[in-house]
């Protein structure tokens, strides 16, 4: 028994050892810089490291009125050990995504520190700035004194805590991600049902056709699939421009006497999109078409059905899994786009790597934008299980 | 415990990536621009002078702006970039934070010798640039003279281009409601302030085209997209001589600002990138940027140009300064968050 046993294991441990480049690579570049970002989203290291003590004794504090006169005496003493330092800087921009000014607030604060004790301290930080004697801006430091933190997964929700810690949503104008995490959806439907109204034909015709005529046609979808996102985003935007080609066809034709508004919108968005996703949705139905083969359309014909019939009936269900993988890979790419809305949307088509892309980049607040990829991965890998189910069903065993 | 060990991680990819052929110390020196005109110009009045005088070789790289990419390249200890060219809230932040190496003025030739505004700890003014309200003389006979005309649909109807995000369109939009230019972050300053700019710009919503990349709205107006453009002056000025484009600025409620060269913290270059910083910044070699690049610099001792039409096509022309307006920096600083959110939630709806 033992030893047919060790003759199965011996190949798969070389198996193991030959994958092992490509796992600690992937884990290296892929897994662990994914894991710390979405940690970001709920950590909040910066006033606990720069304040410690004035964040212990805050977390005491019952939230009421101004928090005991020890506690700011702590900050007071601790803000003047802080000046100059980095840390400084680092608590003064994640009060500020608490509330905005928050950071020169604080920094002029530090710099005109009195030198002595005071016995008001909280009059004189107010003598410094009236803002160190409202409540809001100590319970701002409150929820901010971590070291974890849900805000920026409910600020990545619309919500945010108000000062006595419930959670409410945010006021109206400042109300933008779940219109932008609907929008994203929405965006990522309508290109894959595009992609899929336009790809089946083609696909369709590229696998009833004879190698010869199939294979240069095959190129012609290939070429763009290998032709980089930017550049073929950036042909759109001239194609689609007032006086570009496709408005200029269009007045010659006599179609409209205006040029149409094709591009910075959403039809832009819409048509670069398409374009781009379009060979990732004739592939995959190219390779599963080409198994089912012209056999089974003429069989049913055979048999009388007409050939929309035998098309519906025979042909179509046996390209589900085609349908499937290809309406995955579409809707699972397009979630993640960023240049290509960059480019040719306007202010209203931009989908959330946008927002996640200007916290990371621009404003540095790593919180905000975990939180939104984190939500972004959860919506990805809920639809993911869906699909996985329905396509368990038994008419497509893919 | 997790946190750490993916840092250790990082620091040994990071360790790997600069083990590659050679070490460290033999990377060239990067000098890091925001592309277009400015940088050609750059190109010839700075880095390729720069090597022929100290033969060192000098690698070129640009981008455009973000604190957090400065940050990531710093915090991962694996700095490619020496010198960067980076706008005054980048400086500010980053001086902050540590991630700019400290510049030593006596060695850049004093304070004094400089523009208020290119005086920092960490940084030396490199370029003072403009946005300003901008047009294609080919296409309006009659130009606009001012951000209320900007608004004015009936007079110029057709698209206009703004910067997409808060910053330049919320100034812009109080000026064009007649704010005057030293009023307008006061006001910006208080929630009416703010409501009133948004109110301003729901009334051209629909006829604006958001630009993101500063060669774009050359090409908006180039195209006949838009019929006006708040636009990065030089550019307008440099498609004039480059594509013989008619364009035009009109300075009055031009909004102001000063790029400055920083050197990264831990840069293996460091002495090299302080040496660069302070032959950019020569009043002889400053004196030849104008004329490539249609942008100011910040030395006082640098020769104004002796052609009258480079020195009225200049943010830093005195009659040009009078009638413009300073970016506040700290304003931004302390409020493009907020602000980029609230930009955003109007611009969806």
């Amino acid at each position: 028994m033992r030893q047919p046993m060790s003759r199965f294991l011996r190949p798969r441990f070389s198996a193991w050892l030959l994958v092992l480049p490509l796992f600690l690579f992937s884990a290296a570049t892929f897994v662990v810089p994914i894991v710390m970002m979405l940690a970001r989203s709920v950590q909040d290291p910066e006033l606990s490291r720069a304040f410690p003590q004035t964040a212990a004794a805050l977390a005491l504090w019952d939230g009421r009125d101004l928090p005991p006169a020890s506690s700011i005496d702590t900050f007071i003493a601790e803000l003047r050990d802080a000046r100059g330092t980095e840390g400084l800087s680092f608590a003064a921009n994640r009060l500020n995504s608490e509330i905005s000014g928050f950071r020169s607030m604080l920094l002029r604060t530090a710099r005109s520190l009195p030198r002595d004790r005071q016995d008001d301290p909280v009059a004189a930080l107010a003598r410094i700035d009236a803002r160190w004697g409202e409540r809001s801006t100590w319970a701002a430091m409150r929820r901010a004194s971590g070291p974890f933190t849900d805000g920026f997964l409910l600020a990545a929700l619309d919500r945010q805590r108000n000062d006595d810690g419930a959670v409410v949503r945010v006021a109206e104008e400042r109300a933008v991600f779940v219109t932008v995490l609907l929008r994203t959806l929405w965006i990522s439907t309508l290109v894959t049902v595009f992609c899929l109204l336009l790809g089946y034909p083609v696909a369709y015709l590229l696998a009833s056709m004879p190698g010869r005529i199939a294979n240069p046609l095959l190129v012609l979808v290939l070429i763009p699939f290998w032709t980089s996102v930017l550049v073929r985003t950036t042909a759109w935007v001239v194609l689609l421009q007032r006086d570009g080609m496709v408005n200029g066809l269009l007045q010659r034709l006599g179609l409209i006497e205006q040029p149409l508004t094709l591009i910075y919108n959403r039809t832009g968005v819409l048509i670069a999109m398409v374009h781009v996703l379009l060979p990732l949705m004739v592939l995959p139905l190219y390779s599963v078409m080409k198994g089912i083969g012209r056999a089974p359309m003429l069989a049913a014909m055979s048999l009388g059905a007409r050939p929309f019939e035998a098309f519906l009936r025979v042909y179509l269900p046996q390209s589900v899994a085609g349908i499937g993988a290809g309406c995955l890979l579409v809707f699972i790419s397009a979630l993640g786009y960023y240049v290509t809305p960059e480019l040719a949307g306007g202010g209203g088509d931009q989908m959330i790597s946008y927002f996640i892309a200007f916290y990371t980049n621009r404003t540095t607040n790593w919180g905000l934008a975990g939180a939104l990829s984190l939500i972004l991965l959860v919506v990805t890998g809920l639809l993911y299980v869906a699909y996985a189910r329905l396509s368990r069903g038994p008419r497509a065993p893919a | 415990m997790i946190w750490s060990l993916a840092k250790r991680a990082l620091t040994v990819l990071a360790l790997g990536a600069l083990l590659a052929p050679g070490d460290a110390a033999a990377r060239d020196l990067t000098v890091v621009g925001w592309g277009g005109s400015s940088q050609a110009a750059q190109r010839r009045v700075y880095y390729e002078p720069f090597t022929a005088q100290t033969r060192v070789p000098i690698q070129e790289d640009s981008w455009s702006g973000g604190l957090g990419v400065l940050r990531t390249r710093v915090q991962a200890g694996n700095v490619t970039w020496d010198v960067v060219q980076v706008e005054a809230d980048e400086l500010q932040i980053g001086c902050d934070e540590g991630l700019y190496e400290r510049i030593d003025w006596a060695a850049m030739g004093g304070r004094d010798s400089f523009m208020r505004e290119a005086v920092s700890d960490c940084g030396v003014g490199a370029v003072a640039w403009s946005v300003g309200l901008a047009y294609d003389g080919a296409r309006l006979r009659e130009g606009p003279t001012s951000w209320a005309d900007f608004w004015n649909l009936q007079r110029f109807p057709g698209q206009r281009t703004l910067r997409r995000g808060p910053k330049y369109t919320l100034e812009i939009a109080l000026m064009s409601d007649g704010v005057p230019a030293s009023e307008v972050y006061n006001l910006l300053r208080t929630p009416a302030g703010v409501d009133r700019a948004f109110r301003r710009l729901d009334q051209i919503k629909p006829n604006i085209v958001w630009w993101t990349a500063g060669a774009q709205p050359g090409q908006l107006l180039a195209s006949g997209e838009v019929v006006m453009a708040a636009a990065y002056t030089s550019r307008m000025f440099a498609a004039r001589r480059d594509d013989n484009r008619d364009l035009r600025v009109v300075w009055n409620g031009s909004i102001f600002a000063v790029d400055h060269w920083v050197v990264l913290r831990g840069s293996s270059n460091r002495d090299n990138a302080m040496r660069f910083i302070q032959f950019a910044t020569r009043p002889e070699n400053q004196s030849r940027f104008p004329a490539l690049s249609f942008q100011g610099v910040t030395n006082l001792q640098a020769a104004l140009p002796s052609d009258a039409g480079v020195a009225a096509s200049l943010p830093t022309q005195p009659d040009n300064l009078r009638v413009a307006m300073p970016l506040d920096v700290e304003f931004w600083v302390d409020n493009i968050e907020e602000l980029t959110q609230r930009f955003n939630a109007w611009a969806a709806r």
